[in-house]
């Protein structure tokens, strides 16, 4: 990587040679205005508010699409930019609905923050407020039109992060929205509900479908008792609400704040993936030494990518792992298991996931084998933003809560069940019990870091019994297609495998990037989470699924064992080719 | 790519050769909605996704395009197409009045259908002529300095027997 020097405001630095001068600026400790810029997408100089003097340039730049090089010098604030910054804002302004009031980005929008910084107290142009429809017609996400600044984040996200091709730019000039093709409703459109449009969403355009009024009025409910389990990736996430560090656990609290709230029980789905590795885990190993056919096994842990394989990839099924979800296993036995055990009629249960996910609301009503219980196994599942509104409009205290412990037996877990909120946790968790279902020993070492990193796509080999497991990891679904295409031309051409085991996450990060996670995720922010995760892992007595004690109960009292029938009932699922468009 | 179109349709087999050509040549998208439009007139949605199946390329870049362009359009016209030039000649020798009364004849407004299926009208930028302004075309004809009063002759002519 070659350096070059420039100079930021007189003052002279070097950096490397080809990176924006936004970026460049910030290690002058400067850090220039910007809106539609995200650190995850490719510069878009969409908004202007960037814009910075070059010396010997007749005209204004972009420093979010300006690459550095040798000499540059550039000038990044004074009055003459501070009133060009503060008329771009107040065009802008002029066509956003002044509601922040009842906005759902209230005190949480960029464009707000920007507003208040620079000190907007008028606009001196006339007010042309866009009136679009809002399309509310997925279970997970609400696109509000009307609030959007057309920054193009959402859709550089879910074309080019994603892969998914849901959201485009329909019209232009004034007329200029983010729609599906054609302006159908998202739920007919390739939508995967991952949600990640709505977390890099500058404003109130794209949020969570909010279900804290649902949930609340169940609480309230004499007749029903309310469970909750809680997902890994919100332990190192919602103290970020509170004003903590991004990855700071805050475990034992936010159980002691479900008990507060007034949930009767609090399990954990850490447990839940403790049981998907069991199951999960059994089945590679069944399809390793039984149906070699049915190899690569690939996880369906995330319900983003289950639907977006079901879309995109429909003819990858076999290959699909059907254990369900940790969610959906939690839900289960929740219903059925636990109701029983303690006497609870499963009609008055009101059980609520709390999730770093947006399609975990669509993956509770997915199909007819979320009700295995007879009921719906989950009744509501909300986010981890949503759950820092609850204990909010509680008023409870979080940072000074004391610490409690999880309900038995669902809520307790191991690191494996732990480490299932980053991307190659599922891997390596799957690893741990595998290698001891297929040796009967344990690890030596239970770190398996080849499978651990923001690298999008991750590949290892393991030697287990005598046998060469090759396995990859995924993570941010437009990173997904090299992977299957490698399976596919392998396939075609009767070549041997290039992975026999494959895990995929929609999110880049894991689930600690989700869709539902506090506002301002970056990849400084995932790894703060993710390293959160890891210590949650090393600190855990048990670090192997299979060694968790009331895993090992549920079997004996009521599951029998992995894959049981009963398992097959509860904790498994299919799936079915779905149209991309509906319409 | 898995798409499923709600409805078939059918191609010409000259609009098959043609995606055939341009299938692998870059800049391929707009030349093959135009033949698109050609043929039907508009873009109906089965076609749009026909065309996302035959290039590989995703539905949503298709509308990105055809809604930015005003040329495509995505309901289908009348069978005479009126369009009333109100680029800056024609703007300043009353092209709107050619509207207004168009409007009068027809029943129906600009961007509208008849009920009879028969015309169609919108207004367009300069069509190339503005010496004969105010123009209007009808389909491919063009006709220059248009009064009022030539108006009825000139729909009649096009309507059906």
């Amino acid at each position: 990587m070659s350096l070059v020097n420039i100079k930021i405001d007189g003052k002279q630095i070097q950096v490397e040679e080809g990176i924006s001068l936004l970026q460049a600026a910030r290690k002058a400790q400067l850090k220039i205005p910007a809106l539609c810029y995200h650190p995850d997408l490719p510069a878009w100089a969409a908004c202007g508010i960037c814009v910075v003097k070059v010396e010997k340039s007749p005209k204004m730049m972009r420093a979010c699409s300006l690459p550095v090089s040798e000499g540059l010098s550039v000038v990044t604030n004074d009055p003459e930019l501070v009133e060009v910054r503060r008329s771009v804002l107040q065009l802008i302004l002029a066509s956003h609905p002044q509601e922040c009031l009842t906005c759902m980005r209230n005190q949480n929008c960029e464009l707000q923050r920007l507003s208040a910084e620079f000190g907007i107290r008028d606009i001196p142009f006339e007010m042309r407020p866009k009136k679009l429809p809002k399309d509310e017609s997925t279970t997970s996400i609400v696109l509000d039109p009307s609030k959007c600044v057309l920054c193009g984040r959402c859709v550089s996200v879910c074309q080019g992060m994603q892969n998914v091709w849901a959201l485009e730019f329909l019209s232009r000039g004034d007329q200029t929205r983010i729609a599906p093709a054609g302006d159908i409703q998202l739920d007919d459109s390739p939508c995967i509900k991952c949600g990640q449009c709505s977390a890099h969403c500058p404003v109130g355009a794209i949020y969570e479908k909010d279900e804290t009024a649902r949930v609340w009025s169940n609480l309230m409910d004499p007749t029903k008792s309310c469970i909750v389990q809680i997902a890994p990736a919100v332990r190192v996430a919602l103290g970020e609400a509170f004003g903590l560090e991004p990855g700071t656990l805050t475990t034992g609290k936010i159980y002691t704040a479900l008990k507060m709230l007034g949930f009767k029980a609090v399990f954990d789905t850490n447990f839940g993936a403790d049981l998907t590795i069991m199951e999960e885990g059994s089945e590679l190993v069944e399809r390793l030494t039984k149906h070699p056919e049915k190899l690569p096994l690939i996880t369906t842990c995330c319900p983003a990518w289950v639907d977006y394989l079901e879309k995109y990839y429909p003819e990858m099924i076999p290959h699909f792992s059907t254990a369900k979800s940790p969610q959906a296993m939690v839900g289960a036995l929740t219903k059925t298991y636990y109701a029983q055990k303690v006497g609870l009629d499963p009609a008055s249960i009101f059980h609520v996931s709390v999730m770093p996910c947006t399609a975990k609301k669509f993956e509770v009503q997915r199909d007819q084998t979320m009700h295995s219980s007879g009921f719906q196994d989950i009744d509501c599942s909300i986010t981890t933003r949503e759950l820092a509104r609850m204990i909010k409009q509680a008023g409870i205290d979080f940072l000074n809560l004391p610490d409690s412990p999880a309900d038995d037996p669902l809520g307790e877990y191991t690191g494996a069940g732990t480490i299932f909120g980053v991307t190659g946790g599922v891997m390596e968790a799957a690893i741990r019990t595998a290698h001891y279902l297929l040796t009967n020993q344990e690890m030596g070492d239970v770190n398996f870091t080849p499978v651990r990193g923001i690298e999008g796509i991750k590949e290892a080999t393991l030697q287990v019994a005598g046998k060469t497991l090759k396995i990859a990891v995924a993570h941010q679904m437009g990173n997904i297609q090299t992977v299957l295409e490698r399976v596919k031309a392998a396939q075609a051409r009767g070549e041997e495998l290039p992975y026999h085991f494959i895990e995929v996450m929609a999110c880049r990060g894991g689930c600690v990037g989700g869709g539902g996670q506090p506002y301002g995720a970056t990849d400084e922010i995932r790894l703060q989470r993710t390293q959160g995760i890891y210590k949650d892992d090393s600190i855990s007595k048990e670090r192997c699924s299979h060694k968790n004690p009331s895993i090992q109960k549920v079997y004996r009292e009521f599951l029998g064992h992995p894959l049981s029938e009963k398992s097959h009932h509860l904790l498994h699922t299919h799936y079915v080719p779905r149209p991309l468009y509906r319409k | 790519m898995f798409v499923q179109a709600p409805e078939s349709i059918q191609f010409s087999s000259e609009l098959d050769d043609f995606i055939e050509e341009w299938k692998n040549r870059p800049g391929n998208l707009i030349m093959v909605l135009h033949r698109v439009q050609e043929e039907f007139g508009y873009i109906p949605r089965a076609a749009a996704i026909e065309v996302a199946h035959r290039l590989g390329v995703n539905l949503a870049k298709i509308y990105g395009v055809i809604t930015f362009y005003h040329f495509f359009k995505l309901t289908k016209p009348g069978r005479n197409k009126i369009q009333v030039c109100m680029g800056t000649a024609c703007y300043l020798k009353k092209g709107e009045d050619l509207i207004n009364e168009l409007e009068n004849i027809l029943g129906v407004g600009l961007n509208t259908v008849t009920d009879d299926g028969e015309f169609s009208m919108e207004a367009v930028r300069c069509v190339g002529c503005c010496g004969l302004a105010p123009v209007l075309m009808v389909g491919k004809d063009v006709f220059g300095k248009v009064t009022k009063a030539q108006l009825p002759e000139i729909v009649a002519k096009y309507r059906k027997a």
